[in-house]
């Protein structure tokens, strides 16, 4: 991303954000338990800027996403996007918010109606949010697919006549109809091959660009996100354990799970494969229904220690936007100190 | 590995196309490759460009029709796999070479205990008892890094995760010491941190066991790490044959360089924009009688539209099919 005067205001900020989805068993449909899979994370994000947010599947990532468009009811916090609180707003008021907010999904084949057109599929928010002329609607539909690079000849064709990467600048174009301010962007690029990531990616960006949009863009793929983020978000567990910018997150993470995730990512580069060392984790994550006693990460954590079993460390911000939850800074805040002490895992 | 040694697999000319509703797809045209003993072979490529397909073909895993091996020699074990009868193509299948399938959970069976998986190829091939088989298949999920394994014997897959799934998976390939083993994408359903140990797992046992691999892939992550020698494929066709470090540093096709581009890392220098590769993969409709990347090359000249071009060696066994040398930025001679 061509790094954007960043603006301090927040056009986002999610406080303490819970989404627990509740297990029913036994012949009673009994409640017996929780996957908590998004459990208290809060986050900024700034206008103008991506946050990108990455994990394993399962972390939560997704979920969180989408709790932060309210596609859930959701179990506890807050949500402020653009002024308003919309966390605990019944679904029928979001409505009118709903324009402000889109989201681009991962699977570009399951998130377009096959019994649509492209025109119509594009057209569809505006026919629910606007009172546009079918005229202006037609006009607005083939400038989209100009902004996207679809051809606009093809508006009148099926998804199925169009590959991965186009189908996906389909679901782009209908996230943009309404000019939104904010765009979830949920595995965005996951389902593409290589050389047409690249290329989804650069759309992204222009669109950022030229709309001045914002972005929460949930990925597993640590190197594309360090591409596109200005800051990034490490999930684990229902949980963001680490937080910061994109140059500290990358160039000297302070989570161990971070480190781990980090060093676990593939370079082509054979070279940097022999000198590199790397930090294995053992083991698989645990479920969110019945997560561990203490860090959700102490069962996996190279660097453990007796009271990560105890207790669950604080999230906090240990450096200048830098936050972190690991009980290994704990009472440091000098930021030499900190440095040591990650070095010292 | 020495390069006079005999290979243990020898592809020539291997073509498949798929008969489908409306007309043909040419998948796989003329692939040659060898593999040597011992040797960890990457395939990368994107998907359509035939890299599953031919790996496939050459075991005669392909349901006849729509597909339909039309041209090619498999030599393994001084045998022609693509002519033997099917009861021999069966000894070799699971028995001298094993292959293990991208997605864990559909490839294995969710109603058959994993013990019960396991063995199968055991008695079936190795010809042993149950009593043999179980201390056998008990061995083997220790080999491949599974806890517990006597217990585990009994579990059935859907107790176990994705990246436990994928090491019995590999237990099962491994069950009759196979000389190959074929592995198609087996890492690309799982995290990234699982993925470490899977192919941490994968160098420690084919250095124990000494057999061959053949790693398909789209992960040139993946293949930087693991991988002896490299084959670029691209529409239906070997683009680049190299050794892993040669490939990296030395890219000749404008393909594969164009693709060590594109793809962004997470450490040394951060590109402000990404390199793309304009346009999208071929549609493979009939016999290619030109450059199958040619509308998407940036060094693509007329010729590129009338040939298609064979495969120029550039170095020890290094080779790309384009007709535009990389070294001297000229057209090669005619």
């Amino acid at each position: 991303m061509l790094d954007a005067p960043k603006s301090d205001r927040k056009l986002v900020a999610v406080e303490n954000l819970k989404m627990h989805f509740p297990i029913h068993t036994g012949l009673f449909r009994r409640h017996t338990g929780d996957v908590k899979a998004v459990d208290g994370v809060s986050f900024d994000i700034y206008e103008g800027e991506t946050l990108g947010l990455v994990g394993e599947s399962g972390c939560g990532k997704s979920t969180c996403g989408r709790a932060v468009l309210r596609l859930y009811d959701i179990t506890d916090g807050s949500i402020n996007i653009d002024g308003d609180e919309i966390g605990s707003t019944p679904q029928g008021q979001l409505r009118g918010k709903r324009p402000t907010m889109q989201m681009v999904f991962q699977d570009p084949q399951a998130s377009l109606n096959p019994r649509m057109t492209v025109q119509a599929i594009i057209q569809e928010p505006l026919d629910e949010h606007t009172n546009l002329s079918k005229e202006e609607k037609r006009a607005k539909v083939l400038d989209l697919m100009d902004q996207v690079g679809l051809n606009r000849k093809f508006a009148g064709r099926y998804p199925h006549a169009f590959s991965g990467g186009q189908r996906q600048r389909i679901g782009i174009a209908r996230a943009l109809a309404l000019n939104p301010k904010f765009i979830v962007c949920d595995e965005p690029i996951a389902a593409l091959d290589v050389s047409i990531q690249a290329q989804v990616v650069n759309l992204l960006e222009d669109l950022q660009q030229e709309f001045g949009l914002t972005y929460l863009f949930i990925s597993h793929d640590l190197s594309m996100v360090r591409h596109i983020a200005t800051r990034v978000a490490v999930m684990y567990l229902g949980k963001i354990v680490e937080l910061a910018t994109r140059e500290a997150l990358y160039d000297a993470p302070l989570h161990p799970y971070t480190k781990a995730l980090l060093s676990a990512v593939p370079e082509p580069d054979p070279d940097l494969h022999d000198t590199m060392d790397r930090t294995i984790l053992t083991g698989d994550v645990p479920s969110p229904a019945n997560p561990p006693k203490g860090c959700n990460f102490c069962t996996r954590c190279p660097a453990v220690m007796d009271i990560c079993k105890q207790e669950d460390p604080e999230y906090r911000e240990v450096l200048p936007g830098q936050f972190v939850a690991c009980h290994h800074y704990n009472g440091i805040t000098d930021a030499a100190e900190i440095i040591a002490a990650s070095e010292a895992q | 590995m020495p390069d006079g040694a005999q290979p243990v697999l020898d592809v020539r000319d291997l073509k498949t196309v798929f008969k489908v509703r409306g007309g043909e797809v040419h998948a796989v045209n003329n692939v040659s490759f060898n593999l040597k003993p011992g040797e960890l072979l990457g395939v990368v490529g994107e998907s359509g460009s035939g890299k599953s397909v031919t790996m496939m073909s050459l075991l005669g895993l392909l349901p006849t029709p729509p597909a339909d091996v039309q041209n090619g020699t498999v030599t393994f074990d001084g045998q022609d796999l693509l002519s033997v009868d099917p009861e021999t193509l069966r000894t070799v299948r699971g028995g001298k070479i094993g292959f293990v399938f991208q997605d864990p959970m559909t490839s294995l069976n969710p109603v058959y205990n994993v013990g019960m998986q396991i063995m199968e190829p055991l008695r079936k091939h190795m010809g042993m008892t149950k009593k043999e088989a179980t201390v056998r298949a008990k061995e083997l999920l220790e080999l491949v890094g599974i806890p517990d394994a006597e217990r585990r014997l009994k579990d059935y897959p859907h107790q176990f995760s994705g990246g436990m799934r994928q090491r019995v998976m590999i237990a099962i390939a491994l069950a009759c010491d196979p000389k190959v083993l074929i592995a198609d994408e087996p890492t690309t359903a799982l995290d990234v941190t699982i993925q470490a140990q899977i192919l941490e797992l994968m160098k420690d046992l084919q250095e124990r066991l000494g057999m061959a691999v053949i790693w398909i892939t789209h992960d040139l992550g993946v293949v930087a790490g693991i991988a002896d020698r490299v084959l670029v494929m691209y529409g239906g066709q070997i683009v680049e044959q190299s050794p892993t470090r040669e490939l990296f540093k030395n890219p000749q096709h404008p393909y594969t360089r164009a693709l060590l581009k594109t793809v962004p890392r997470v450490s040394g220098g951060r590109e402000a924009r990404l390199a793309i590769i304009e346009g999208q993969p071929p549609i493979l409709g009939a016999q290619p009688t030109a450059c199958p990347f040619r509308d998407r090359c940036d060094v693509a000249f007329d010729r590129c539209s009338q040939e298609n071009p064979p495969r120029y060696a550039v170095g020890a066994g290094h080779d790309a099919a384009c007709f535009y040398d990389a070294n001297t930025g000229a057209p090669r001679d005619a």
